[in-house]
Protein backbone atom coordinates (compact mmCIF):
# COMPACT_ATOMS: atom_id res chain seq x y z
CA UNK A 1 0.00 0.00 0.00
CA UNK A 2 1.24 3.45 -0.83
CA UNK A 3 1.94 5.89 1.98
CA UNK A 4 -1.36 7.59 2.80
CA UNK A 5 0.48 10.84 3.45
CA UNK A 6 1.59 12.64 0.31
CA UNK A 7 3.85 15.65 0.59
CA UNK A 8 3.18 17.94 -2.34
CA UNK A 9 4.53 21.08 -3.93
CA UNK A 10 2.19 23.99 -3.40
CA UNK A 11 1.97 27.41 -4.98
CA UNK A 12 0.74 29.75 -2.27
CA UNK A 13 -0.02 33.38 -1.67
CA UNK A 14 0.97 35.40 1.38
CA UNK A 15 -1.46 38.22 1.97
CA UNK A 16 -0.24 41.59 3.14
CA UNK A 17 -1.66 40.70 6.57
CA UNK A 18 0.58 37.64 6.75
CA UNK A 19 -2.14 35.10 6.00
CA UNK A 20 -1.19 32.10 3.90
CA UNK A 21 -3.41 30.62 1.20
CA UNK A 22 -2.61 27.66 -1.05
CA UNK A 23 -3.52 28.36 -4.69
CA UNK A 24 -2.36 25.32 -6.58
CA UNK A 25 -1.21 21.81 -5.75
CA UNK A 26 1.35 19.94 -7.82
CA UNK A 27 0.82 16.19 -7.48
CA UNK A 28 3.59 13.56 -7.40
CA UNK A 29 3.25 12.93 -11.13
CA UNK A 30 3.47 16.62 -11.98
CA UNK A 31 -0.25 17.18 -12.58
CA UNK A 32 -1.38 20.57 -11.32
CA UNK A 33 -4.64 21.20 -9.52
CA UNK A 34 -5.92 24.73 -9.00
CA UNK A 35 -7.74 25.34 -5.71
CA UNK A 36 -11.05 26.95 -6.64
CA UNK A 37 -12.12 27.94 -3.16
CA UNK A 38 -10.99 27.64 0.46
CA UNK A 39 -13.90 26.80 2.74
CA UNK A 40 -12.23 26.69 6.16
CA UNK A 41 -8.88 27.13 7.86
CA UNK A 42 -8.29 25.50 11.23
CA UNK A 43 -5.80 23.47 13.18
CA UNK A 44 -6.60 19.78 12.81
CA UNK A 45 -5.04 16.36 12.82
CA UNK A 46 -5.24 13.91 9.98
CA UNK A 47 -5.80 10.42 11.29
CA UNK A 48 -5.87 9.13 7.72
CA UNK A 49 -2.47 10.44 6.67
CA UNK A 50 -0.96 10.62 10.13
CA UNK A 51 0.03 14.13 11.11
CA UNK A 52 -1.23 17.45 12.34
CA UNK A 53 -1.13 20.99 11.06
CA UNK A 54 -3.20 23.86 9.74
CA UNK A 55 -5.94 22.28 7.69
CA UNK A 56 -7.31 24.07 4.63
CA UNK A 57 -10.67 22.79 3.44
CA UNK A 58 -10.50 23.22 -0.34
CA UNK A 59 -12.71 22.80 -3.36
CA UNK A 60 -10.80 21.44 -6.36
CA UNK A 61 -12.79 20.60 -9.53
CA UNK A 62 -15.97 20.47 -7.47
CA UNK A 63 -14.41 17.99 -5.02
CA UNK A 64 -13.96 18.74 -1.34
CA UNK A 65 -10.50 17.95 -0.08
CA UNK A 66 -8.10 18.90 2.69
CA UNK A 67 -4.63 20.34 2.34
CA UNK A 68 -2.49 20.40 5.49
CA UNK A 69 0.28 22.85 6.28
CA UNK A 70 2.59 20.92 8.61
CA UNK A 71 5.24 23.20 10.09
CA UNK A 72 7.03 23.98 6.80
CA UNK A 73 5.60 21.44 4.36
CA UNK A 74 2.28 20.70 2.76
CA UNK A 75 0.62 17.30 2.64
CA UNK A 76 -2.63 15.79 1.41
CA UNK A 77 -4.37 12.53 2.25
CA UNK A 78 -4.07 9.93 -0.49
CA UNK A 79 -7.40 8.66 -1.75
CA UNK A 80 -7.86 4.90 -1.98
CA UNK A 81 -6.80 3.89 -5.45
CA UNK B 1 -7.01 34.27 48.72
CA UNK B 2 -9.51 33.65 45.99
CA UNK B 3 -10.29 30.00 45.30
CA UNK B 4 -8.22 29.02 42.29
CA UNK B 5 -9.14 26.83 39.34
CA UNK B 6 -6.18 24.81 38.17
CA UNK B 7 -6.01 22.29 35.37
CA UNK B 8 -3.34 19.65 35.03
CA UNK B 9 -3.14 18.30 31.51
CA UNK B 10 -1.31 15.03 30.94
CA UNK B 11 -0.80 13.83 27.37
CA UNK B 12 -1.46 10.07 27.50
CA UNK B 13 1.50 7.91 26.50
CA UNK B 14 2.82 11.03 24.82
CA UNK B 15 5.73 9.73 22.74
CA UNK B 16 3.86 6.58 21.70
CA UNK B 17 0.70 8.54 20.83
CA UNK B 18 2.60 10.96 18.62
CA UNK B 19 4.31 8.06 16.84
CA UNK B 20 1.00 6.24 16.36
CA UNK B 21 -0.60 9.36 14.93
CA UNK B 22 2.23 9.69 12.45
CA UNK B 23 2.28 6.04 11.42
CA UNK B 24 -1.21 4.78 10.68
CA UNK B 25 0.22 1.34 9.85
CA UNK B 26 1.21 0.64 13.48
CA UNK B 27 -1.82 2.16 15.16
CA UNK B 28 -3.48 -1.17 15.92
CA UNK B 29 -0.28 -2.78 17.21
CA UNK B 30 1.44 -2.74 20.57
CA UNK B 31 3.87 0.15 20.29
CA UNK B 32 6.61 1.42 22.57
CA UNK B 33 9.18 4.15 22.26
CA UNK B 34 12.53 3.13 23.68
CA UNK B 35 16.11 4.23 23.70
CA UNK B 36 18.76 2.86 21.42
CA UNK B 37 19.61 -0.63 22.64
CA UNK B 38 23.06 -0.56 21.04
CA UNK B 39 23.97 2.54 23.07
CA UNK B 40 22.38 0.82 26.06
CA UNK B 41 19.73 3.48 26.35
CA UNK B 42 17.61 0.39 26.07
CA UNK B 43 14.60 1.15 28.22
CA UNK B 44 10.94 1.72 27.43
CA UNK B 45 10.18 5.45 27.56
CA UNK B 46 6.49 5.25 26.65
CA UNK B 47 4.00 2.68 25.45
CA UNK B 48 0.53 2.70 23.99
CA UNK B 49 -2.57 1.12 25.55
CA UNK B 50 -2.09 -2.18 23.67
CA UNK B 51 1.45 -2.57 24.96
CA UNK B 52 0.30 -1.60 28.43
CA UNK B 53 -2.34 -4.33 28.34
CA UNK B 54 0.44 -6.83 27.58
CA UNK B 55 2.23 -5.76 30.74
CA UNK B 56 4.90 -3.56 29.17
CA UNK B 57 6.11 -1.04 31.73
CA UNK B 58 7.84 2.31 31.37
CA UNK B 59 11.43 2.07 32.53
CA UNK B 60 11.96 -1.63 31.91
CA UNK B 61 14.60 -2.96 29.54
CA UNK B 62 13.70 -3.53 25.91
CA UNK B 63 14.43 -7.24 26.20
CA UNK B 64 12.06 -7.57 29.16
CA UNK B 65 9.33 -5.86 27.19
CA UNK B 66 9.92 -8.12 24.19
CA UNK B 67 9.61 -11.17 26.42
CA UNK B 68 6.14 -10.10 27.50
CA UNK B 69 5.13 -8.93 24.07
CA UNK B 70 7.10 -10.50 21.20
CA UNK B 71 5.26 -8.45 18.54
CA UNK B 72 6.02 -5.16 20.26
CA UNK B 73 6.92 -2.43 17.78
CA UNK B 74 9.80 -0.51 19.35
CA UNK B 75 10.64 2.89 17.89
CA UNK B 76 13.61 5.08 18.68
CA UNK B 77 12.56 8.45 20.04
CA UNK B 78 12.16 11.41 17.70
CA UNK B 79 12.56 14.31 20.12
CA UNK B 80 12.20 17.16 17.60
CA UNK B 81 8.77 15.77 16.73
CA UNK B 82 7.74 15.51 20.41
CA UNK B 83 8.97 19.06 21.03
CA UNK B 84 6.81 20.25 18.17
CA UNK B 85 3.72 18.56 19.62
CA UNK B 86 4.52 19.89 23.06
CA UNK B 87 4.66 23.39 21.59
CA UNK B 88 1.35 22.94 19.75
CA UNK B 89 -0.30 21.85 23.01
CA UNK B 90 1.10 24.88 24.77
CA UNK B 91 -0.19 27.20 22.07
CA UNK B 92 -3.68 25.83 22.68
CA UNK B 93 -3.29 26.27 26.47
CA UNK B 94 -2.32 29.90 25.98
CA UNK B 95 -5.71 30.54 24.41
CA UNK B 96 -7.22 29.98 27.85
CA UNK B 97 -4.64 31.49 30.18
CA UNK B 98 -1.19 33.00 30.22
CA UNK B 99 -0.39 31.07 33.40
CA UNK B 100 0.94 27.86 31.91
CA UNK B 101 3.61 25.83 33.65
CA UNK B 102 4.95 22.92 31.62
CA UNK B 103 6.18 19.92 33.61
CA UNK B 104 8.30 17.99 31.18
CA UNK B 105 7.14 17.76 27.57
CA UNK B 106 3.85 16.00 28.18
CA UNK B 107 2.37 17.66 31.24
CA UNK B 108 1.37 21.18 32.17
CA UNK B 109 -0.54 23.10 34.79
CA UNK B 110 -2.84 25.87 33.66
CA UNK B 111 -4.27 28.39 36.10
CA UNK B 112 -7.61 29.39 34.58
CA UNK B 113 -8.93 31.24 37.65
CA UNK B 114 -9.11 34.49 35.73
CA UNK B 115 -10.64 32.94 32.62
CA UNK B 116 -13.64 31.15 34.11
CA UNK B 117 -15.85 34.21 33.59
CA UNK B 118 -15.01 34.08 29.90
CA UNK B 119 -15.05 30.36 29.17
CA UNK B 120 -17.08 28.79 31.99
CA UNK B 121 -15.92 26.77 34.97
CA UNK B 122 -12.82 24.59 35.19
CA UNK B 123 -14.71 21.46 34.19
CA UNK B 124 -16.11 23.13 31.09
CA UNK B 125 -12.72 24.43 30.02
CA UNK B 126 -11.17 21.01 30.65
CA UNK B 127 -13.82 19.28 28.52
CA UNK B 128 -13.30 21.77 25.73
CA UNK B 129 -9.53 21.31 25.88
CA UNK B 130 -9.84 17.54 25.85
CA UNK B 131 -12.08 17.59 22.76
CA UNK B 132 -10.07 20.21 20.94
CA UNK B 133 -6.74 18.50 21.48
CA UNK B 134 -8.12 15.19 20.26
CA UNK B 135 -9.48 16.80 17.12
CA UNK B 136 -6.85 19.40 16.41
CA UNK B 137 -3.69 17.65 17.53
CA UNK B 138 -4.72 14.03 17.13
CA UNK B 139 -3.65 12.74 20.55
CA UNK B 140 -5.56 12.28 23.79
CA UNK B 141 -5.07 13.96 27.14
CA UNK B 142 -6.40 13.38 30.61
CA UNK B 143 -7.12 16.44 32.69
CA UNK B 144 -7.45 16.98 36.41
CA UNK B 145 -9.34 20.00 37.70
CA UNK B 146 -8.90 21.21 41.27
CA UNK B 147 -8.23 24.30 43.36
CA UNK B 148 -4.54 23.46 43.73
CA UNK B 149 -1.71 21.97 41.69
CA UNK B 150 -1.26 18.79 43.70
CA UNK B 151 -4.87 17.64 43.47
CA UNK B 152 -5.16 18.59 39.82
CA UNK B 153 -2.11 16.43 39.07
CA UNK B 154 -3.59 13.52 40.97
CA UNK B 155 -6.87 14.12 39.15
CA UNK B 156 -5.32 13.78 35.71
CA UNK B 157 -4.14 10.32 36.76
CA UNK B 158 -7.46 9.03 38.06
CA UNK B 159 -9.24 8.54 34.75
CA UNK B 160 -7.24 8.08 31.55
CA UNK B 161 -6.90 8.17 28.63
CA UNK B 162 -9.07 10.93 27.17
CA UNK B 163 -10.93 11.96 30.32
CA UNK B 164 -11.56 14.80 32.75
CA UNK B 165 -11.66 14.37 36.53
CA UNK B 166 -12.79 17.18 38.80
CA UNK B 167 -11.61 17.11 42.38
CA UNK B 168 -13.69 19.33 44.62
CA UNK B 169 -13.75 20.05 48.35
CA UNK B 170 -16.74 17.72 48.56
CA UNK B 171 -15.31 14.71 46.71
CA UNK B 172 -11.58 14.70 47.40
CA UNK B 173 -11.97 12.35 50.35
CA UNK B 174 -13.54 9.74 48.07
CA UNK B 175 -11.30 10.32 45.06
CA UNK B 176 -7.89 11.24 46.44
CA UNK B 177 -7.65 9.67 49.85
CA UNK B 178 -7.81 6.01 48.73
CA UNK B 179 -4.83 6.55 46.38
CA UNK B 180 -1.46 5.17 47.51
CA UNK B 181 0.72 7.74 49.25
CA UNK B 182 3.40 7.11 46.62
CA UNK B 183 1.18 8.84 44.03
CA UNK B 184 1.97 12.16 45.70
CA UNK B 185 4.82 14.23 44.35
CA UNK B 186 7.85 13.80 46.60
CA UNK B 187 6.83 10.47 48.04
CA UNK B 188 9.54 8.35 46.46
CA UNK B 189 10.44 4.76 47.33
CA UNK B 190 12.42 5.74 50.45
CA UNK B 191 9.72 8.01 51.91
CA UNK B 192 7.09 5.45 50.92
CA UNK B 193 8.90 2.71 52.87
CA UNK B 194 9.24 4.93 55.93
CA UNK B 195 5.55 5.79 55.88
CA UNK B 196 4.61 2.16 55.32
CA UNK B 197 6.47 1.17 58.49
CA UNK B 198 4.01 3.32 60.43
CA UNK B 199 0.95 2.02 58.62
CA UNK B 200 0.62 5.06 56.39
CA UNK B 201 -0.18 3.64 52.98
CA UNK B 202 -2.72 5.94 51.39
CA UNK B 203 -2.96 9.66 50.90
CA UNK B 204 -5.88 9.54 53.34
CA UNK B 205 -3.64 7.98 56.01
CA UNK B 206 -1.17 10.76 55.41
CA UNK B 207 -3.87 13.42 55.63
CA UNK B 208 -5.13 12.08 58.94
CA UNK B 209 -1.68 11.58 60.48
CA UNK B 210 -0.42 13.98 63.11
CA UNK B 211 1.65 16.64 61.33
CA UNK B 212 4.07 16.82 64.27
CA UNK B 213 4.66 13.08 63.94
CA UNK B 214 5.28 13.41 60.19
CA UNK B 215 7.70 16.21 60.95
CA UNK B 216 9.66 13.97 63.32
CA UNK B 217 9.68 11.22 60.69
CA UNK B 218 10.44 13.20 57.53
CA UNK B 219 11.71 16.60 58.61
CA UNK B 220 10.11 19.67 57.09
CA UNK B 221 8.81 17.59 54.16
CA UNK B 222 6.50 16.02 56.74
CA UNK B 223 4.49 19.23 57.04
CA UNK B 224 4.55 19.72 53.28
CA UNK B 225 3.25 16.22 52.53
CA UNK B 226 0.58 16.51 55.21
CA UNK B 227 -0.54 19.71 53.51
CA UNK B 228 -0.47 18.10 50.07
CA UNK B 229 -2.63 15.22 51.26
CA UNK B 230 -5.22 17.69 52.56
CA UNK B 231 -5.20 19.76 49.40
CA UNK B 232 -3.38 22.58 51.13
CA UNK B 233 -1.00 23.59 48.41
CA UNK B 234 -0.77 27.22 47.46
CA UNK B 235 2.23 26.98 45.16
CA UNK B 236 1.49 29.17 42.16
CA UNK B 237 1.36 28.06 38.54
CA UNK B 238 4.54 29.62 37.22
CA UNK B 239 4.53 31.46 33.95
CA UNK B 240 7.02 29.32 32.10
CA UNK B 241 7.51 28.91 28.43
CA UNK B 242 10.32 28.16 26.09
CA UNK B 243 11.81 31.46 27.17
CA UNK B 244 11.59 30.29 30.80
CA UNK B 245 13.97 31.89 33.19
CA UNK B 246 16.88 29.53 33.53
CA UNK B 247 17.06 28.28 37.11
CA UNK B 248 19.71 25.65 36.70
CA UNK B 249 21.81 24.09 34.00
CA UNK B 250 22.38 20.38 34.03
CA UNK B 251 23.34 17.44 31.95
CA UNK B 252 23.07 13.73 32.45
CA UNK B 253 23.59 10.59 30.50
CA UNK B 254 22.90 6.90 30.51
CA UNK B 255 26.38 5.56 29.92
CA UNK B 256 27.26 3.07 27.14
CA UNK B 257 28.22 0.56 29.82
CA UNK B 258 27.59 0.37 33.56
CA UNK B 259 30.05 2.35 35.65
CA UNK B 260 31.86 0.22 38.19
CA UNK B 261 34.53 2.40 39.82
CA UNK B 262 35.41 6.00 40.69
CA UNK B 263 37.63 6.19 37.63
CA UNK B 264 34.67 5.48 35.30
CA UNK B 265 32.65 8.16 37.08
CA UNK B 266 35.53 10.62 36.74
CA UNK B 267 35.58 10.19 32.97
CA UNK B 268 31.85 10.75 32.59
CA UNK B 269 31.72 13.63 35.06
CA UNK B 270 34.52 15.39 33.23
CA UNK B 271 32.57 15.33 30.02
CA UNK B 272 29.30 16.36 31.71
CA UNK B 273 30.91 19.10 33.79
CA UNK B 274 32.64 20.54 30.76
CA UNK B 275 29.34 20.83 28.93
CA UNK B 276 27.54 22.29 31.96
CA UNK B 277 30.31 24.85 32.53
CA UNK B 278 30.35 25.71 28.87
CA UNK B 279 26.60 26.36 28.87
CA UNK B 280 26.94 28.46 32.03
CA UNK B 281 29.44 30.65 30.22
CA UNK B 282 27.30 30.75 27.11
CA UNK B 283 24.37 32.13 29.13
CA UNK B 284 26.58 34.35 31.28
CA UNK B 285 25.93 32.60 34.59
CA UNK B 286 27.96 31.55 37.57
CA UNK B 287 26.71 28.81 39.84
CA UNK B 288 26.86 28.80 43.62
CA UNK B 289 26.02 25.13 44.00
CA UNK B 290 26.40 21.77 42.36
CA UNK B 291 23.93 18.91 42.36
CA UNK B 292 24.57 15.37 41.24
CA UNK B 293 22.16 12.57 40.53
CA UNK B 294 23.07 8.92 40.34
CA UNK B 295 20.99 5.99 39.21
CA UNK B 296 22.24 2.44 39.66
CA UNK B 297 21.48 -0.55 37.46
CA UNK B 298 18.42 -1.34 39.55
CA UNK B 299 17.12 2.10 38.63
CA UNK B 300 17.36 3.27 42.24
CA UNK B 301 18.43 6.88 42.16
CA UNK B 302 19.36 9.70 44.48
CA UNK B 303 20.38 13.35 44.31
CA UNK B 304 22.85 15.25 46.45
CA UNK B 305 23.81 18.88 46.39
CA UNK B 306 26.46 21.11 47.83
CA UNK B 307 27.31 24.79 48.07
CA UNK B 308 30.43 26.19 46.49
CA UNK B 309 32.75 28.52 48.35
CA UNK B 310 32.65 30.95 45.49
CA UNK B 311 30.48 31.22 42.36
CA UNK B 312 32.07 29.64 39.33
CA UNK B 313 31.64 28.77 35.69
CA UNK B 314 34.87 26.78 35.45
CA UNK B 315 34.57 23.11 34.59
CA UNK B 316 37.18 21.83 37.04
CA UNK B 317 35.50 23.60 40.00
CA UNK B 318 32.20 21.95 39.13
CA UNK B 319 33.94 18.66 38.54
CA UNK B 320 35.77 18.76 41.88
CA UNK B 321 32.55 19.52 43.75
CA UNK B 322 30.69 16.76 41.89
CA UNK B 323 33.39 14.18 42.65
CA UNK B 324 33.58 15.10 46.33
CA UNK B 325 29.79 14.78 46.57
CA UNK B 326 29.84 11.51 44.72
CA UNK B 327 32.59 9.93 46.85
CA UNK B 328 30.78 11.03 49.99
CA UNK B 329 27.41 9.68 48.96
CA UNK B 330 27.93 6.48 47.00
CA UNK B 331 29.23 3.19 48.37
CA UNK B 332 29.21 1.19 45.11
CA UNK B 333 26.50 -1.16 46.31
CA UNK B 334 25.55 -1.56 42.64
CA UNK B 335 27.06 -0.56 39.31
CA UNK B 336 25.78 2.75 37.98
CA UNK B 337 23.48 3.08 34.99
CA UNK B 338 23.26 6.82 34.59
CA UNK B 339 24.64 9.94 36.21
CA UNK B 340 24.04 13.65 35.92
CA UNK B 341 25.38 16.90 37.19
CA UNK B 342 23.64 20.23 37.55
CA UNK B 343 24.82 23.74 38.26
CA UNK B 344 22.33 25.31 40.70
CA UNK B 345 21.73 28.63 42.47
CA UNK B 346 22.76 30.59 39.42
CA UNK B 347 23.84 34.22 39.62
CA UNK B 348 24.63 36.76 36.94
CA UNK B 349 28.17 37.42 35.75
CA UNK B 350 28.40 40.76 37.52
CA UNK B 351 27.96 39.37 40.99
CA UNK B 352 30.62 40.63 43.35
CA UNK B 353 32.89 37.78 44.35
CA UNK B 354 34.74 37.62 47.63
CA UNK B 355 38.32 36.86 46.69
CA UNK B 356 40.48 34.86 49.00
CA UNK B 357 43.86 35.66 50.48
CA UNK B 358 44.81 32.04 50.39
CA UNK B 359 44.10 31.26 46.77
CA UNK B 360 46.02 32.20 43.72
CA UNK B 361 43.55 34.49 41.95
CA UNK B 362 45.61 34.57 38.84
CA UNK B 363 45.54 30.81 38.56
CA UNK B 364 41.76 30.82 38.90
CA UNK B 365 41.31 33.34 36.15
CA UNK B 366 43.71 31.38 33.94
CA UNK B 367 41.55 28.29 34.33
CA UNK B 368 38.54 30.21 33.15
CA UNK B 369 40.46 31.53 30.16
CA UNK B 370 41.57 28.00 29.36
CA UNK B 371 37.95 26.82 29.38
CA UNK B 372 36.94 29.67 27.10
CA UNK B 373 39.73 28.75 24.69
CA UNK B 374 38.50 25.15 24.63
CA UNK B 375 34.94 26.38 23.96
CA UNK B 376 36.23 28.28 20.97
CA UNK B 377 38.21 25.36 19.59
CA UNK B 378 35.17 23.10 19.91
CA UNK B 379 32.92 25.66 18.32
CA UNK B 380 35.22 25.83 15.31
CA UNK B 381 36.40 22.25 14.95
CA UNK B 382 33.76 20.12 16.67
CA UNK B 383 33.32 18.63 20.10
CA UNK B 384 35.87 15.84 19.73
CA UNK B 385 38.64 18.07 18.39
CA UNK B 386 40.09 18.62 21.86
CA UNK B 387 39.94 16.38 24.88
CA UNK B 388 41.21 15.81 28.36
CA UNK B 389 43.65 12.94 28.49
CA UNK B 390 41.39 11.10 30.93
CA UNK B 391 38.90 10.56 28.08
CA UNK B 392 41.40 8.26 26.39
CA UNK B 393 41.33 5.83 29.28
CA UNK B 394 38.04 4.36 28.13
CA UNK B 395 36.96 4.63 24.57
CA UNK B 396 33.23 4.10 25.16
CA UNK B 397 32.86 6.44 28.13
CA UNK B 398 35.19 9.08 26.72
CA UNK B 399 33.21 9.03 23.49
CA UNK B 400 30.02 10.43 25.01
CA UNK B 401 29.10 13.69 23.35
CA UNK B 402 27.40 15.65 26.13
CA UNK B 403 26.23 18.39 23.80
CA UNK B 404 23.71 16.12 22.12
CA UNK B 405 20.12 16.85 22.94
CA UNK B 406 18.80 15.71 26.31
CA UNK B 407 15.60 16.50 28.14
CA UNK B 408 15.47 17.22 31.85
CA UNK B 409 12.31 17.31 33.87
CA UNK B 410 12.29 20.24 36.23
CA UNK B 411 11.65 19.95 39.94
CA UNK B 412 8.36 20.96 41.51
CA UNK B 413 10.04 23.23 43.99
CA UNK B 414 11.98 25.86 42.16
CA UNK B 415 15.17 27.07 43.82
CA UNK B 416 14.48 30.60 44.95
CA UNK B 417 18.03 31.89 44.65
Amino acid sequence: MKNPKVYVDVIARFSADGELFPLEIIWEDGRRYAIDRITEIRRASSMKAGGTGIRYGCIINNHRTYVFFEEDRWFVERRHE
Amino acid sequence: MKVRTILHVDANSFYASVECLHRPEIRDKAVAVGGDASLRHGIILAKNQKAKAMGVKTGEALWQARQKCPDLVILTPNYPLYLRFSRILREIFYEYSDLVEPFGLDEAWIDVTGSTGLFGGGGIIAEELRKRIKKEVGITVSIGVANNKIFSKLGSDIKKPDAVTEITPSNYRQLVWPLPASDLLYVGPATGRKLHCYGINTIGDLAKADPAFLHRLLGKMGYVLHGFANGLDNSPVERLGEEAVIKSIGNGTTTPRDLVCDEDVRIVYWSLCESVASRLRQHGFLCRGVQICVRDNRLVSFERQTRLDRPTCVSCDIFDAAMVLFRKSYDWANPIRSIGVRAINLVGPHTAIQTSLFEDEERLSKREKLDIAVDDIRRRFGHFSIHRAVMLRDHALGGINPTEHTIHPVGYFKPSG
